[in-house]
C-alpha cells in the first residue's frame, strides 16, 4: 500500500454565493522514498492539493466536496483534530517557498526547532539534538546558529532552518512547496543536492511542488502535471519528459528556453493560465490547445491509463492513433 | 558605431548609520563597469541577487545617479546632463520593470498609462491622433485596443506586462533596459513576452540591455552576455561562447546550477559552498575566491584579477581564465 494516496479529491471554495472548484477530482499516490513531483503554472492548485494532506487549508474558505485522502493507511478527511496535530508534523512535513515569511522572526532559531520536537519526540527536545539536525541540513557551526535569529541568515540558510524544523519529527513524507523559487541558481543548486542527499540518507517520500520543468528532471522519479485544478498527465519522469503524451505537458516542455538550444523562437503557449471559476468547459486546456478537435470542447476527457504507468487526460494524447 | 557605451561606471552607496550618521563606508554596487552595446543588439545582463544588476540598468537610464565615469548615448554623456536635458533625452531610452503588477498606476486607465509618455514628450498633435498611437501600440503589442479604457487590476501579469513594453514603446525609443521583465510571469507566458521582445526588436531596430537571473532566457534572447559579481563583470562573450567555453569558474557554476529538463543529460554538477558575500564588506583579492574552487592562496586572496581579453571577444576577470 503507498504511504500516500488522494482518490478523486475535490476542494470548492466559496466566495459568496459562488462555489469556485480549485481541485477537481484529483487522484495521486506516493510510494514509500519515492520522489513525485507535482508541476503546473500559478493557480493550477499544486498548492492546494499539496496542503490538503495534512488539511492545513482553511474552512471555510475552503471546503472539501469529495475524494478520500489516505495518509499511512488513515484516511485524513475523517480525521480529528487531535490525531491531525499528530499526523502534521508526525508523518507529514512541509517546507515553503519563502523561509523568512516561515520563520518567527522574533524566535532563535534554537528554539523553533527545538518547538518542532517537545511536540513530537519530546524525549529528543534538548540541544544536542537541534545542533545533530543543524548539522544534517549542513549549517556551518550549528552550535554557534542555534542562537541566531532568522534575519541575522542569508536565504539559503534560512530555507536549510526550515528543512531542519521538517525534519525534527521524522516525516515518512517531506512535501516541499517551491522550495528553491525565492532563491539564487547557486543557492538552488545547494539546497536541490541537500534534499537528494537528505532523502537517501533518511529514506523518506517527497512531495516536490515546482513550476520548472528542470528541477523535475533533475529530482523526480514520477512526475504530475497540474492544469486549472485537474491532473492532466501522470507518468515516470525519465518518459514523461522525453515522449509526453498531453498536448500541454509537450507545450510548456517547448516553452522553457534551454541552455545552449540554439533555438532563435521559442513556442509560446497561446493565450493565458485560466482563473479559478472561469475554467473553460470539455478538456480544459483546449482553447490553447495545438491539437484540439471540435469536440474537445464538447466533452471532459477522463484520466486514462494509456501506458502501464502512464495516465493522460486528453482524448487524443501524443503519439497515439 | 556603438549606440550606448559606458566606461568605469561606478554607483557606490554611502553608508550611514542612523539618519545623521557620518558616512562608514561604500556600498560599490556597481563598481568600474564598462561594455558597448551596438544599435539593434541584445547585450545580456546576469547574476544572482544582490550583485548589482539592477543598480547598473537604472543608472544607465539615470534613475540612479552614477557616482563616477560616463555613459556615452549617441556621442553624449548622460552621466552628465542636467535634469531638464536628460528629461528629454530619455525619450531615446526607457525601462522595463520586473513587477508588473508594481510598475503600473493602479488609478490610471491603460489609455493614460501609455499617453502620459506621449504627453511628456508633446509626441501627439491632437486627441485623437493620441488615441490612434495608443490604440496603434496596443496592437502593436499583441493587445486589443479596446482595452485602453480598463485599469491594470483587469489584466494578467503577463497582460500588464505587454502594456509596460507599449508604454516604454510610446517614445519611440532605441534603447530599452529590461530588468527580469519575464521572471514574475508563468512559464507558458514567459515565452509569449521574450518573442515579442524580439519581434519588436526586429521591427524598431530596439537595442536592449537584457538583465535576468535565468541563464538560458539570457542566452536565448542576446547576442552577448555579460555575468556580473559583487558589482564587478567578471565575464563577458558571446552568447554561445560563454555557454560552450565559460572561462570563470563562477561562469562554470552557474551553468552548472542551471537545472536541466532533459533527464538524460549528464553533466558534472558543480555546487558552489556558501553564500554571496554581502557587498557591505566584499572579499579582498578575487571577490570570488571565498567560493571558488580553482582558488589558490594566497594570490587569489590578494590580487583583483582585472577583466582581460582570453580570446575573441570574450574577456574574463580570473588569473587563471
Amino acid at each position: 500500500m503507498p504511504l500516500l494516496e488522494i482518490k478523486n479529491l475535490k476542494l470548492d471554495f466559496v466566495s459568496g454565493d459562488a462555489n469556485l472548484r480549485a481541485i477537481d477530482d484529483v487522484s495521486l499516490s506516493l510510494g514509500t522514498s519515492e520522489t513525485l513531483c507535482l508541476v503546473g503554472e500559478s493557480g493550477c492548485g499544486k498548492s492546494v492539493t499539496a496542503l490538503s494532506i495534512a488539511r492545513l487549508v482553511p474552512t471555510p474558505p475552503a471546503r472539501y466536496v469529495g475524494g478520500e485522502i489516505w495518509l499511512a493507511g488513515r484516511e485524513v478527511l475523517k480525521m480529528s483534530s487531535a490525531e491531525l496535530c499528530s499526523v502534521r508534523g508526525g508523518v507529514v512535513s512541509y517546507v515553503f517557498q519563502e523561509p523568512s515569511a516561515s520563520l518567527n522572526p522574533v524566535m532563535r532559531v534554537g528554539r523553533q526547532i527545538k518547538e518542532a520536537l517537545k511536540l513530537h519526540r519530546p524525549s529528543k527536545a534538548n540541544d544536542a539534538e537541534v545542533i545533530r539536525l543543524l548539522k544534517l541540513v549542513g549549517i556551518p557551526a550549528p552550535k554557534l546558529r542555534l542562537n541566531s535569529y532568522p534575519f541575522q541568515m542569508s536565504g539559503g540558510m534560512q530555507q536549510r532552518v526550515m528543512l531542519a524544523m521538517a525534519l525534527a519529527p521524522e516525516p515518512r513524507l517531506l512535501v516541499a512547496d517551491e522550495p528553491t523559487t525565492a532563491l539564487d541558481v547557486t543557492i538552488q543548486a545547494q539546497i536541490l543536492e541537500l534534499l537528494r542527499e537528505l532523502k537517501k540518507r533518511l529514506g523518506m517520500a517527497i512531495l516536490l511542488i515546482t513550476h520548472n520543468l528542470g528541477i523535475v528532471g533533475d529530482m523526480a522519479d514520477r512526475v504530475a502535471v497540474m492544469y486549472a485544478g485537474q491532473i492532466v498527465e501522470t507518468g515516470p519522469t525519465h518518459e514523461l519528459l522525453r515522449q509526453p503524451l498531453h498536448p500541454y505537458t509537450r507545450a510548456l516542455i517547448d516553452s522553457v528556453p534551454k541552455l545552449a538550444a540554439g533555438t532563435t523562437r521559442l513556442s509560446a503557449i497561446p493565450g493565458m493560465v485560466p482563473r479559478i471559476g472561469e475554467f473553460p468547459s470539455g478538456c480544459r486546456f483546449h482553447p490553447r490547445c495545438p491539437a484540439k478537435r471540435p469536440d474537445c470542447s464538447q466533452r471532459v476527457p477522463p484520466l486514462a491509463e494509456v501506458e502501464p504507468g502512464r495516465w493522460v487526460r486528453c482524448f487524443y494524447p501524443i503519439g497515439a492513433r | 558605431m556603438n549606440l550606448l557605451e559606458v566606461r568605469q561606471l561606478k554607483v557606490h552607496f554611502p553608508l550611514k548609520p542612523g539618519v545623521f550618521g557620518r558616512t562608514r563606508g561604500y556600498v560599490k554596487a556597481v563598481d568600474d563597469v564598462s561594455f558597448t552595446l551596438e544599435a539593434g543588439e541584445t547585450l545580456g545582463l546576469v547574476g544572482e541577487s544582490g550583485c548589482g544588476k539592477t543598480t547598473l540598468g537604472r543608472a544607465i537610464v539615470r534613475l540612479t545617479e552614477p557616482t563616477g565615469g560616463s555613459i556615452w548615448f549617441d556621442g553624449e554623456d548622460i552621466a552628465r546632463l542636467t535634469r531638464a536635458d536628460l528629461r528629454a533625452r530619455r525619450r531615446r531610452f526607457q525601462m522595463i520593470f520586473q513587477d508588473p503588477y508594481g510598475s503600473l498606476d493602479p488609478r490610471m486607465t491603460v489609455e493614460n498609462i501609455i499617453g502620459e509618455a506621449l504627453d511628456i514628450h508633446q509626441l501627439a498633435a491632437s486627441s485623437s491622433a493620441r488615441r490612434q498611437r495608443i490604440s496603434q501600440l496596443l496592437m502593436d503589442v499583441g493587445l486589443d485596443a479596446s482595452y485602453a479604457q480598463r485599469y491594470p487590476h483587469e489584466f494578467s501579469g503577463g497582460q500588464r506586462q505587454r502594456i509596460g513594453i507599449a508604454r516604454a514603446l510610446a517614445v519611440e525609443p532605441r534603447l530599452i533596459v529590461c530588468d527580469e521583465p519575464v521572471s514574475a510571469l508563468d512559464v507558458s507566458v514567459q515565452a509569449q513576452i521574450i518573442n515579442l521582445l524580439q519581434d519588436l526588436q526586429q521591427e524598431h531596430g530596439l537595442a536592449y540591455l537584457f538583465i535576468a537571473h535565468d541563464l538560458a532566457v539570457v542566452e536565448h534572447i542576446s547576442r552577448r552576455v555579460m555575468v556580473m559579481y559583487l558589482g564587478k563583470i567578471v565575464e563577458a562573450a558571446e552568447a554561445k561562447t560563454i555557454i560552450r567555453e565559460p572561462k570563470h569558474p563562477y561562469t562554470q557554476a552557474l551553468i552548472s546550477a542551471v537545472p536541466v529538463v532533459d533527464p538524460e543529460s549528464k553533466r558534472a554538477r558543480i555546487v558552489l559552498p556558501g553564500d554571496i558575500p554581502s557587498p557591505v564588506a566584499p572579499p579582498p583579492g578575487c571577490p570570488f575566491h571565498p567560493r571558488c574552487p580553482r582558488a589558490e592562496f594566497p594570490r587569489c586572496q590578494v590580487e583583483v584579477p582585472p577583466l582581460r581579453l582570453v580570446g575573441p571577444e570574450h574577456s574574463a576577470a580570473c588569473h587563471f581564465a
